[in-house]
């Protein structure tokens, strides 16, 4: 039945979003069961300065837990992970993440990335990459590197974006695994998840 | 350009600045490292090999690599709730106990903080009972905190800040614009020494009631942190706080047990305990 190549060796599911994406991930959320078996690491352009409501925001219609680490937090799975307003977050060898306040990359901070980038050097092949809609590039080498190191890669349905700079980056950057709307994403992370049952 | 490093070169590169200019990044957060070098690889076209020799050879050199090396980004007023609560209970607490105080910026980069300290103790009032020593690694940007002088640009994000700390004027009033950079009043630093100190390897050298190391520790991975809380905790005095980034833990330090927190959302803690 299944029509991805899932097995259940992995060990997060990393997502890039920006401009257009928030009701995307709104929804994938709200459709995945509360014993998902793997982290879920997001990655998302947000105000500098604001630093309160987003994962409120979030955690609406989700049955995960949501939070914003701290520095040199450790990794569960089951959790769903923001990266905090105004500072970069990547993922350490050691499966716990790391924060700082490195200069903007691609006018973001946090930089998708540099928390794609640094996921793939830590999980190589058992990491799925989700990039979204959004206005820049951001997110784009950060696919590269999840295809360079084995992992997974998907963008989201560029017709189906509201701004497709994103994931059309990403697309011309490298090779993209799996070109989904959110549904069919939503799709991909159930069958994951029934891979680990 | 070079996209990756391998930790072995990483670990080559660290322990020749430890063996031969006395600075210990091996125990500092891989990824940020990791990008810290490939960003000096890529702007002075070098290679690894090319980098290690001219670090073997140069004792010029190394001022550059620091400088390169260290995040330097920084804020006046960056999280204004931080410093409202500050204005409001921490400057207040520490004035229970004694009318005159000292305070320690450990990582004070371009001193951004030590500006915004300043100006809130001159708009309470007290900035002449407080000695503020102000330190960091990085000998090119204490240069620039001593000058006071930031680009306008940073002026608007400083500004937007201030206001949200609903300080009592505008920002505008503690500085001037000279050639198109924005010059602090020169009084703001009056009660402040700067001074290059190294929290991995230098010693604790004095005792403060309130320390500040925001954003300086999340470069360090968790036994660096260790060490560095334990240097705090002796450079307090006892009931003295210590203010660390708004996304930093130490609660598993050895030293976590001898503090309290006194403010959980800005990471506020005070030593209640020798
Ligand atoms: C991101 S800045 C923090 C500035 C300010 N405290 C803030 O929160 O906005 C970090 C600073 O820590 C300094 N630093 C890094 N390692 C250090 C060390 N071992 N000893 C002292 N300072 C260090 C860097 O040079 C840099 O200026």
């Amino acid at each position: 039945m299944t029509r991805y190549s899932l097995h259940n060796g992995f060990k997060a599911v990393v997502i890039g979003g920006s401009a257009g994406s928030f009701q995307g991930i709104i929804k994938i959320l709200s459709q995945l069961p509360a014993d998902f078996p793997l982290p879920i690491i997001m990655a998302l352009h947000r105000l500098k300065h604001v630093r309160h409501g987003f994962v409120e925001a979030l955690s609406i219609k989700s049955k995960l837990k949501i939070a914003e680490p701290d520095d040199k937090e450790s990794i569960k799975r089951g959790s769903v992970y923001l990266a905090p307003a105004n500072y970069h977050m990547s993922v350490e060898l050691g499966n716990y993440f790391s924060l700082s306040t490195e200069m903007m990359l691609n006018n973001s901070r946090p930089a998708i990335d540099i928390t794609l980038s640094s996921a793939a050097y830590a999980y190589k092949t058992k990491l799925i990459g989700i990039l979204l809609s959004g206005a820049n590039k951001d997110g784009g080498l950060g696919m590269k590197s999840i295809h360079d190191r084995g992992g997974v890669t998907i963008v989201q349905t560029p017709a189906e974006c509201m701004i497709d700079t994103m994931p059309k980056a990403a697309l011309s950057l490298t090779k993209i695994d799996y070109t989904l709307g959110i549904d069919q994403i939503i799709d991909f992370l159930k069958e994951l998840y029934h891979q680990y049952k | 350009m070079i996209q990756d490093i391998d930790i072995k070169d990483l670990k080559r590169i660290t322990d020749l600045v430890y063996a031969k200019h006395g600075y210990d990044f091996r125990n500092y957060a891989m990824s940020s490292f990791k990008r810290r070098m490939l960003r000096i690889l890529e702007v002075w076209g070098l290679n690894i090999e090319s980098l290690l020799n001219k670090l073997a050879d140069s004792t010029i050199f190394i001022d550059d690599f620091l400088d390169e090396m260290t995040v330097n980004v920084t804020e006046m007023f960056r999280d204004p709730g931080f410093w409202r609560l500050l204005r409001e209970e921490i400057i207040p607490g520490v004035m229970l106990n004694n009318k005159q105080f000292k305070i320690w910026h450990a990582g004070c980069s371009s001193g951004e903080e030590v500006i915004s300290m300043n100006i809130m103790l001159h708009e309470m009032g007290v900035k002449e009972n407080v000695k503020i020593f102000a330190t960091d690694l990085d000998k090119s940007i204490l240069d620039r905190a001593r000058s006071a002088t930031y680009s306008l640009k940073n002026m608007e994000t400083n500004e937007k800040n201030y206001v949200r700390f609903q300080g009592k004027t505008a920002l505008k009033d503690y500085y001037t614009e000279e050639n198109g950079r924005a010059v602090m009043k020169k009084d703001l630093l009056s009660n402040v020494v700067f001074q290059k100190h190294d929290l991995v390897l230098g010693e604790a050298f004095a005792k403060f009631d309130l320390v500040l190391c925001r954003n300086v520790m999340i470069y360090f991975n968790q036994a660096l942190q260790n060490e560095v809380l334990k240097k705090f905790h002796g450079s307090l005095n006892k009931y003295g706080y210590l203010a660390i980034g708004a996304k930093e833990s130490m609660i598993w330090c050895d030293y976590a047990n001898r503090f309290i927190v006194v403010n959980q959302e800005e990471r506020i803690f005070k030593k209640i305990r020798d």
